[in-house]
């Protein structure tokens, strides 16, 4: 007996230890679609964050003589303006600006809304009814016309839109937070957790935040590229970045009258735009996949 | 002896679309280091009695009334500050589905130090201390990785070791047990019951376990109180109960059981099904599928007879059936 139970307990197969992240990460770079997503993202994020030590030309600086250069010009390799200033500079710096207000409100949103959320999934009643019925009013408008509308009425300006951006995607965050939550909520390991005295704070904080915390973060992760072009969106109407500041959706707005002399120069920012928010599609989407290590 | 658990005239209401009368007037206690078996069918409240005994029904649906002593405090009285604190130091419990019961995103390391954590206050290096003691005591093989292993990477009957070492890891006096070895195949099942015995016998705990399953029972109880219909129909030492029961229903029960059976005949079956329970009952819940009813049954309310031996019996023919002698 006792040479059986050696034997197994030698052969007893024990995965070596790694953290939860550690596993996710490993199963991220497996994925090749993400990791090049990750690649790409990373690529603009550091060339927006190191731009002044990249010798690039003055963003700002027009020229009345050299409007809308093709791609491919000397001293121009992406081209010109419609005020002749150096399309590669206006986008790379662009990307701070668009990527700012791309990501800063869904991290805002994310940790409002989880909260919202998770506090009215696991509390349930009345105050469930009073947060999600209130969120359920800002989803009577579409998401577009919220941004818009909040804007409007907080001005034009960098740190309204964000604002409103944020507000805009809070109801879609507490709203899948309070589902997860829903859904963990009756599970026994919370009972288990408050059968061994733990009480709700403790339950919210470690067990309940702990299970939903992946899927918010995968959906927030979504939300980056629709907050890049409703950002890009305000900016288009006039209600977010302010000219001559360099930021991809107003970049397009000024070149859309461009659109016929120069098409492909015209098409730049949208392309940074729709580049940007695919990777962060797929990426959260890899994610998802990596991060239900359950499979 | 004084007695650790002592539950009186327990009622529980489950309120809401539907009312369910799902405890009827439950009393029994439980002594120190004492093991008592509830047995009974699905949906005869064994489940309920014993969330009622942590107060793990959910507050605002359930009505609970009579009283629920437990190592002399009154359970019903606790405040939220103190329940938390009575929860898994005094009274701790284990659960059916181990694969469920356990948080699936922390450790078995991280969750057992938790709880000593919170209970005792300890450093996080002396409760991974304990947590690996603890895994060692219920004998999982090469303990110190796995409290670093998931519980997903574990198997069953590992998973459900690994529950008990958790339910144990503030050494509390009483140990509810709700159907363990249910999710397990059979030979992880006596394991579990093994162990859940010894340790039993080395902490000096008392343990209420659940089970619907007879031969389990056999296993591990001492006294066991047969559950119908929200309502224990008697109490007894196992011996009592398997050899000679009282009650016409865990009479059928252990005919019903292939102990016995010859092969090639159906087995006997009591007939019908366990009542529903929207209405407290006025009679005797188990008349209607009961052989010998009788008029009076479905009258009043059987009494709890008490024929000695510490032996209890809901029906009316206990007055006259005497024990067989055993």
């Amino acid at each position: 007996m006792t040479v059986i139970t050696e034997s197994v307990l030698q052969a007893a197969p024990v995965t070596k230890t790694r953290g939860y992240w550690g596993t996710v990460g490993r199963r991220i770079l497996r994925d090749k679609v993400s990791l090049i997503c990750a690649c790409v993202l990373i690529a603009i994020f550091l060339s927006a964050l190191f731009a002044p030590w990249l010798g690039l030309a003055d963003p700002y600086q027009g020229s009345m003589i050299r409007r809308l250069r093709p791609i491919g010009t000397p001293n121009y390799p992406l081209g010109s303006d419609e005020l002749g200033r150096d399309m590669l500079a206006r986008l790379i710096y662009g990307g701070r600006l668009s990527l700012i207000i791309g990501i800063l409100p869904v991290v805002f949103a994310f940790m409002i809304g989880t909260v919202l959320g998770i506090v009215a999934g696991y509390v349930g009643g009345k105050l469930n009814t009073a947060i999600m019925r209130t969120v359920d009013v800002f989803f009577a408008f579409p998401s577009v016309l919220l941004a818009i509308a909040i804007s409007g009425a907080l001005g034009a300006g960098i740190v309204n839109s964000i604002v409103s951006l944020t507000i805009v995607f809070v109801p879609q965050i507490t709203r899948v937070a309070e589902s997860v939550t829903t859904g963990v909520r009756n599970m026994d390991f919370v009972d288990a957790a408050r059968a061994s005295g733990a009480g709700a704070l403790t339950i919210m904080r470690v067990h309940i935040l702990g299970n939903v915390l992946g899927p918010i973060f995968v959906y927030s992760t979504g939300l980056i590229s629709v907050s890049m072009i409703l950002a890009a969106g305000l900016s288009f109407l006039g209600l977010g970045t302010k000219p001559p500041e360099p930021e991809w959706g107003l970049m397009l707005n000024t070149l859309r009258t461009a659109i016929y002399v120069n098409p492909w120069v015209a098409a730049l920012p949208g392309v940074m735009i729709f580049a940007v928010s695919i990777c962060f599609n797929l990426l959260s989407d890899g994610l998802r996949s990596a991060m239900d290590i359950r499979e | 002896m004084t007695k650790l658990v002592e539950v009186e005239n327990l009622n529980v209401r489950f309120t809401g679309e539907r009312t369910v009368h799902a405890i009827n007037g439950v009393s029994f206690s439980l002594g120190e280091g004492e093991v008592l078996g509830l047995l009974g069918e699905s949906g005869s409240g064994k489940s309920v009695t014993l969330r009622a005994l942590m107060r793990l029904l959910p507050k605002k649906r359930t009505v609970i009334n009579g009283s629920i002593r437990v190592a002399g405090r009154d359970v019903l009285a606790l405040d939220d500050d103190e329940l938390s604190m009575f929860r898994g130091a005094t009274v701790s419990m284990i659960f059916q589905e181990p694969a469920l019961a356990l948080d699936p995103v922390y450790t078995i390391g991280q969750q057992i130090s938790e709880a000593v954590i919170r209970h005792e206050g300890k450093s996080q290096r002396e409760a991974t201390a304990r947590a690996l003691e603890m895994l060692e005591v219920v004998r999982i093989p090469s303990a110190k990785r796995r409290l670093d292993a998931y519980p997903h990477e574990m198997s069953g009957g590992m998973r459900q070791r690994a529950m008990i070492a958790l339910a144990l890891a503030c050494k509390p006096k009483i140990l509810l047990a709700d159907e363990p070895t249910t999710a397990l195949d059979a030979t992880v099942q006596i394991q579990i019951l093994l162990l859940l015995r010894e340790l039993q016998r080395e902490f000096g705990m008392s343990v209420i376990f659940v089970t619907h399953d007879i031969g389990v029972a056999i296993e591990i109880c001492d006294r066991v109180a047969v559950m119908y219909a929200g309502q224990i129909v008697e109490t007894g030492t196992l011996r009592q109960i398997v050899r000679s029961p009282l009650h016409p229903y865990p009479r059928g029960l252990l005919a019903s059981t292939t102990h016995g059976a010859k092969r090639g005949q159906r087995l006997e079956t009591i007939p019908g099904t366990p009542p529903s329970l929207d209405k407290a009952p006025t009679g005797c819940s188990f008349a209607p599928r009961c052989a010998l009813a009788e008029a009076r049954c479905t009258e009043a309310l059987p009494p709890a007879i008490d024929v000695g031996d510490g032996r209890m019996a809901r029906c009316v023919l206990a007055e006259r059936i005497q024990p067989a002698s055993v």
